[in-house]
């Protein structure tokens, strides 16, 4: 590209390659609001926080989650692109653990969505693998000393999503209630899931 | 490569950005952009890893510019690469629809890649054993390829241990390239924080998740 092309404003780089392709039949502008659709309404954390409740609820989904992650996630109708192999990590009060892509920013669509900005976001890539004690505590989560941290750089097409901590206090809550309490953060490990 | 993509461990980058709840897409455009990198690598007869590589490649102030951005420019490398759109059409069409008067440039010659697939998805089943156990001592080889690969610089030539094995996968370092599939081993290697950033760091273990070839046994 030349300068004057690496300087072109990206909406309207976009209308310009939209129009070129539409023009050439190899795309339809109807399946690019149909991605957009997607990603905007029916996939986000809000699947993964279906997951995790069930796993809170029900110990033998637990187990299967952690032993087979995406077999255990189908199971509640949870799959597709950045799915492929999914392996859940469970936070216990003995070890963190926190996902990152430092090459790009891949990250498990199926549960999660699409990667909020702070993910994708150099500051974070660059420093989670380094200083990763000090960006959570930027995040507001300070663990303390005796708790071991692990970090998982998703460098391959395995996707990791963390099962946070239930919080007390949510004896006797419905998975639905349950699920109204997990966040997208807790689920990548910069958070905890907080108490009702 | 050795680009600006290969982030981690980088300084200088500044206080992490606020959580948020925010839409996925600030504006339209990104949507748009999201969608057409994806319809793209369709359109231009490539793959995921040629995606990712192509992205790589914008240059790196503009790969700072955002995550669309860079996004997008990256879906149109793919699109030039294979002759389907050339940059001068894109500049074209961007004038007229500001509302210049421009000229369309003659249409490229298609020379899409045609590597064959070994089917949907990047998962693999391998006849041959892995060559590492869980346990194992490994180091990361000191690979240093002008190309794509998922080896990044802040882990090479480091010792660690084999924590699991995963599915066999394509090749990103091949399959970018459209030099074939190629499917690997693949391993979760963890390494002590130590090793990676010397004494006095935090105390932490990183796992990551990498391709036999980028190993050897320890010594």
């Amino acid at each position: 590209m030349t300068a004057a092309q690496e300087h072109l404003d990206p909406a309207l780089r976009v209308e310009a390659l939209a129009s070129l392709l539409t023009e050439r039949g190899l795309i339809d502008p109807a399946t690019v609001e149909t991605f957009i659709k997607t990603y905007e309404q029916s996939v986000g954390p809000m699947n993964g926080a279906k997951v995790v409740a069930r796993a809170w609820a029900d110990p033998d989904y637990r187990a299967r989650l952690l032993a087979d992650g995406t077999a255990a996630i189908a199971e509640l109708g949870f799959k597709g692109p950045q799915g492929e192999h999914i392996v859940v990590l469970e936070n216990t009060p003995a070890v963190h653990n926190v996902v990152v892509c430092t090459l790009c920013s891949c990250y498990p669509w199926p549960v999660l969505g699409l990667p909020p900005s702070w993910y994708k976001d150099p500051s974070y890539r660059s420093r989670v693998v380094r200083e990763p004690r000090a960006v959570l505590a930027e995040f507001g989560l300070e663990l303390a000393d005796d708790v071991a941290v692990k970090v998982f750089d998703s460098s391959s097409e395995v996707r990791y999503m963390v099962l946070p901590e239930r919080p007390a206090g949510t004896e006797g809550m419905s998975e639905e209630e349950l699920a109204a309490l997990v966040t997208r953060d807790a689920m990548v490990g910069v958070a905890a899931v907080g108490a009702p | 490569m050795d680009g600006i993509h290969d982030m981690g461990g980088m300084q200088g980058f500044g206080h992490t950005r606020a959580l948020d709840a925010g839409p996925p897409f600030a504006a339209h455009w990104e949507g748009q952009a999201f969608a057409l990198g994806l319809l793209a690598i369709r359109a231009s007869g490539a793959n995921l890893h040629a995606f990712r590589h192509a992205i790589e490649r914008v240059p790196a102030a503009r790969y700072l510019t955002g995550y669309y951005a860079r996004w997008l420019m990256g879906a149109q490398n793919l699109l030039r690469d294979s002759g389907v759109v050339s940059d001068e059409e894109v500049t074209a069409r961007a004038a007229r629809l500001s509302g210049q008067d421009a000229a369309e440039p003659a249409r490229p010659e298609l020379r899409k890649p045609d590597m064959p697939s070994g089917g949907p998805g990047n998962l693999r089943s391998l006849d041959s054993p892995p060559a590492f156990a869980v346990g194992d001592a490994v180091r990361t080889r000191d690979l240093h390829p002008s190309g794509h690969t998922r080896l990044p610089r802040y882990v090479r030539r480091r010792a660690g241990t084999v924590a699991a094995i995963q599915p066999a996968q394509v090749f990103p370092d091949s399959a970018a390239h459209f030099r074939g599939e190629d499917p690997q081993h693949v391993y979760s290697v963890e390494f002590a924080s130590a090793e990676l950033w010397g004494a006095g760091c935090e105390p932490f273990t990183l796992s990551i998740d990498l391709f036999e070839p980028y190993l050897e046994p320890a010594t």
